[in-house]
């Protein structure tokens, strides 16, 4: 009776989950949502807790007050500049915690293991451990604690294909010839190795797909361990987060129009920065403009819209962007913000940042919504983006971008980038942008010139 | 009878379906915050991980279990507060 009550609740659980996910679908919604699916989490744990199947759970609840004070913390000290790196951290908990699962049900079972569930523990704790360790690499790039540029070497790939091929060798072995704890030991490293492996190759720009792909593999590894338990919420949740992370995934693809194959192995942001482009290109030459050449030009404009990229994010100035923003709107001129897809670190980044620094969600405008746009718009802003506004990727076929979607800023009547130096973006490659004659480049730190374009607009 | 892997084959191909048709709704603007949501989802393994502290009579296994449900907790925990964070900022004017 009381495995049908805790079944029951599950599913109650399972589609909670889902309708909290469906929520999601708009921002008005989404935080009820998120609530609704966290009320389900707590009635799945509650009612394994309470069905009697757990005898003593002391120690079980001194893991839950440790993971809370953890994760509470975690959570309201972190900075919405520093979300990728969390996210791949609380990530590479919950992969941790699928292998773990499966490490303890091998020892618990021992000699009763069946080949299924041999095959199923393995598999879990082959995806949970390298998910854990991907996540970690993930977190120390995006921290900046190592190195945020790609790591390649050679042989890369023919030595991750022969570790991954190794390693499943090995679970066949297990399963046909059980009780070789050292090659459960084995399994567990290459998890952890690969999980390195398959992360340094990969560049700062392209961290969102990674991060997408760790979410799926920590769904996937919550499936196996739903398995190993035969346990259907877990199951169900885990194909449910292994959907999520594939579909993000495979959105920032199509957003650099790159295979995934190209993402995960093609090295891309190797040698980022090396060169220095010219002043002079075939469309024109770059014209350095001030300070105040820019104030008179946004002052006189109708429409002005702003596009985000990692630059802001770097710089923190999405507070300073949404004054002006504001100072622009008092003075009755339309303001819009761009975002590409892949503009950030992460599926959505510049729209979190904003939404921190209070801007209106109905004045964020995703690519296909704004693309259109730009022919009405009379000043675009790039601040700290690059490639997604590079018009190379339509009109070069030779550029390593050519082919990627970008927002067309060059429409617009007057392009003013924000801009450091002439060092070119993440991917080393020139922006054809700055030579157009419609774009004025005005050089500096990005906060500080948004300041003095703020005390401009509101003396003026 | 069929057996429960069958059956949880089964639940795990119509699932996935489920999960690409809702999550295919959500708009690029929300897209942080669902990676964080289904990430904190994703932390449903800290039940497994209540299971298997919790029948285990072996102390590794026990150990192994606890650990797993502080991770999984931290999860949880972590990525539902973190969301719920981001979720709030996101205002209309």
């Amino acid at each position: 009776m009381i495995d049908y009550a805790m079944d029951a609740t599950y599913l109650v659980a399972s589609v909670f989950f889902i309708i909290g996910i469906k929520m999601l679908s708009s921002p008005e919604t989404a935080a009820r949502g998120n609530m609704l699916s966290a009320l389900g989490m707590l009635m799945a744990v509650g009612a394994t807790l309470v069905s009697g199947a757990i005898p003593d759970f002391t120690w079980i609840m001194v893991g839950v007050v440790i993971g809370s004070v953890v994760g509470i913390v975690g959570a309201l000290l972190v900075k919405m500049n520093d979300m990728p790196q969390m996210v791949a951290l609380f990530n590479g908990f919950g992969g941790a915690a699928s292998a773990l699962v499966a490490v303890s049900e091998y020892y618990r079972l021992g000699a009763q293991l069946s080949p299924f569930i041999t095959v199923v523990i393995l598999l879990s704790l082959f995806v949970g451990w390298l998910t854990t360790s991907g996540s970690v690499v993930a977190f120390l790039k995006l921290q900046e604690l190592v190195s945020g540029n790609a790591v390649v070497f050679p042989l890369q790939h023919m030595i991750n294909l022969v570790l991954g091929l190794g390693t499943f060798a090995a679970m066949g072995f297990l399963v046909l010839e059980p009780g070789h704890e050292n090659i459960f030991f084995g399994i567990i490293a290459m998890g952890l190795l690969l999980g390195v492996l398959l992360v340094i190759p990969i560049g700062g720009a392209d961290m969102p797909v990674v991060i997408a792909l760790l979410n799926s593999y920590s769904g996937i590894a919550v499936s196996f361990t739903g398995f190993v338990l035969s346990n259907n919420v877990l199951i169900i949740t885990g194909s449910l987060v292994g959907a999520s992370g594939i579909f993000l995934t495979k959105e920032m693809c199509d957003g650099m129009n790159r295979s995934i194959w190209n993402v995960l192995f093609g090295g891309f942001g190797a040698d980022a920065g090396s060169g220095v482009p010219a002043m002079e290109a075939p469309g024109g030459i770059v014209k350095p403009y001030t300070i105040e050449d820019a104030i008179t030009v946004l002052e006189n404009a109708d429409q002005v819209v702003f596009v985000p990229g990692y630059g802001m994010a770097a710089a923190q100035a999405q507070h300073v962007v949404r004054e002006l923003g504001e100072a622009l709107e008092d003075r009755g001129i339309t303001v819009k913000y761009a975002v590409h897809p892949v503009a950030g670190r992460m599926p959505g980044h510049m729209n979190v940042l904003l939404a921190e620094a209070n801007v209106s969600y109905d004045a964020l405008f995703d690519m296909d919504q704004i693309n259109d746009d730009f022919v009405n718009t009379d000043v675009s802003v790039i601040i700290g983006a690059n490639d997604v506004v590079n018009p190379a990727a339509e009109e070069d076929p030779s550029s390593p971008i050519y082919g990627m979607p970008i927002l067309h800023v060059d429409r617009s009547k007057t392009v003013i980038v924000l801009k450091r130096s002439m060092n070119p973006g993440f991917a080393g490659i020139d922006n054809l942008l700055f030579y157009r004659d419609n774009t004025m480049m005005v050089f500096g730190d990005a906060k500080a010139t948004l300041t003095k374009f703020n005390e401009g607009i509101k003396a003026g | 009878m069929v057996p429960f892997f069958m059956v949880g084959i089964y639940v795990f191909v119509l699932s996935v379906f489920v999960g690409f048709e809702i999550i295919s709704k959500v708009p690029p603007m929300l897209h942080t915050p669902l990676m964080s949501g289904t990430n904190a989802i994703s932390g449903i393994t800290m039940v497994g991980a209540v299971l298997a502290a919790g029948h285990s009579e072996n102390t590794l296994a026990i150990i192994l279990g606890v650990s797993a449900v502080v991770c999984g907790t931290i999860n949880v925990v972590g990525g539902y507060l973190v969301t719920n964070r981001m979720l709030r900022m996101f205002k209309k004017k």
